[in-house]
């Protein structure tokens, strides 16, 4: 990428909404934290509220990104960069969106299953899910089913996320899914699972909802069983 | 406006994506197109299949190799090996795989199980360097292991440092290594510089340094039953 593609000296308090947000939607692609929250803050300023900044500047940003990212052209870090300077636009955003009493489109929990640290991919999927407009509770890495079950009953996510690395940790994640059924409150959770040596047969397997092979369509998989649900 | 990457990523993926495979390299170990047998591998492994074809004078044997630099797009593995699959299965040649799974999530198997050619067997190359039983006693050991093997020393900071953008987003790297605790290199040669690099590779990561000599017989056994078989079948 060579620098003449860039204006440094860009002043984005000069842009209309219209080119703001498109701007914002290449800054978000280029993970250019300062901009996006220097582009949140003219919104806001400008009267927008927190619920449009949010969809429109950096969900619309992220959903570019998702794409790119499923279709091969943006890479992990990237996608990395990007989330993380939709998390700063983020944090201007939250405090607002809780006093507006703004519904996220969902909840997730997720974590990377006992005997396993692996969580790039986990940590990609919330940040990924956030992008999207989700709340994701990210309860870490090596997480016994207890704890899952403790982050089920505290947070009643409408989606439990996990993910493991290893052929040795995979099967874990039928272990949770099990509980659960015995328990009775399989029916309760979309089960999505997720990770490197998975595949969509292992995911039928253990009993989960889905399987994602990558952070992007964990996203689009979310959104589409969370409307089955509530159209059910 | 400012123009950002967003043009120029998609105007060049663009290109690539209805491309032909683009990590594979034209790399040949007998400079005989026309070997009876191939090795289609990672170029993470060429350097030590083509000493270990050497010390056995396995000279039938050609290897093609794809650049490691394909993990970075593990959906795009099954396609490159294919490409050579294709190749090889043209000139009559038989075929052994040395790659590991890799994060296809089984779609190399599948692959490989239609083309009916056998691959190294493992999740990963360091497991088959290790042999299984031993990677999995590293791995109860301390789950938080970064590995590196010869190759990924030699080129720690292309793959590792630069291959993942921590070199521009040193912020990246928490998210990437926040939850290793050591790095252990398992090397395939006593080489003492490879063995600082890896030292240096460790406290660039603030992990714990360990250091684990396993030789290449992981990557001889496989490759040595398939001289065998191959043998039999040029008789």
């Amino acid at each position: 990428m060579s620098e003449e593609n860039y204006d440094d000296e860009l002043d984005l308090s000069t842009l209309s909404d219209e080119e703001l947000v498109e701007q914002m939607h290449d800054d978000l692609y280029d993970g250019m934290e300062e901009e996006i929250v220097e582009g949140t803050e003219i919104l806001l300023e400008r009267g927008w509220s927190a619920d449009k900044v949010l969809n429109e500047a950096l969900v619309g940003g992220m959903a570019i990104v998702g794409v790119d990212f499923r279709d091969g052209i943006l890479f992990v870090p990237e996608v990395l960069s990007a989330a993380g300077a939709m998390k700063a636009g983020m944090a201007i955003l939250r405090p607002l969106l809780a006093e507006t009493g703004a519904e996220p489109i969902g909840k997730m929990v997720i974590g990377t299953v006992k005997g396993d640290i692996h969580d790039i991919g986990k940590n990609l999927v919330a940040m990924m899910m956030e992008g999207a407009g989700f709340e994701v509770i990210d309860i870490g890495i090596n997480i016994p089913v207890e704890t899952y079950l403790e982050a089920l009953e505290e947070h009643k996510p409408d989606i439990l996320g996990m993910s493991a690395l290893l052929t040795t940790t995979m099967p874990y994640m039928k272990v949770v899914i099990d509980t659960l059924k015995e328990q009775g409150l399989r029916d309760d959770y979309i089960v999505l699972v997720g990770g490197a040596p998975l595949n969509q047969e292992f995911g039928d397997a253990v009993g989960a909802d889905g399987y994602c092979r990558d952070a992007a369509i964990a996203v689009d998989m979310a959104k589409e069983l969370i409307a089955e649900k509530r159209a059910a | 406006m400012r123009r950002g990457r967003r043009q120029v990523m998609q105007e060049r993926a663009a290109k690539q994506l209805n491309a032909e495979p683009v990590f594979t390299k034209v790399n040949s170990s007998t400079k005989n197109a026309d070997a009876p047998a191939v090795i289609i591998c990672c170029s993470a492994l060429m350097r030590d299949i083509l000493s270990v074809c050497k010390a056995n004078k396995w000279t039938h044997l050609d290897v093609q190799c794809i650049s490691a630099e394909v993990h970075n797009y593990p959906q795009r593995i099954t396609t490159e090996v294919k490409a050579l699959i294709d190749i090889a299965k043209a000139k009559q040649q038989q075929i052994f795989v040395a790659f590991a799974d890799c994060g296809t999530g089984g779609l190399l198997d599948a692959l490989l199980e239609q083309e009916q050619v056998e691959r190294i067997q493992g999740a990963h190359c360091y497991e088959f360097f290790a042999g299984s039983e031993q990677f999995d006693q590293m791995q109860e050991a301390e789950l938080g292991t970064f590995y590196l093997t010869d190759f990924l020393v030699r080129h720690f900071d292309r793959l590792i440092i630069r291959g993942l953008g921590i070199d521009q987003k040193p912020s990246l790297e928490p998210i990437f290594f926040g939850s290793y605790r050591k790095l252990l290199y398992l090397s395939q040669s006593e080489d003492p510089e490879l063995q600082e690099m890896a030292q240096a590779a460790a406290r660039r990561l603030g992990l714990d340094y360990e250091y684990k000599y396993t030789g290449t017989k992981g990557l001889l056994t496989p490759l040595a039953q398939f001289n065998q078989k191959i043998a039999v079948q040029l008789v």
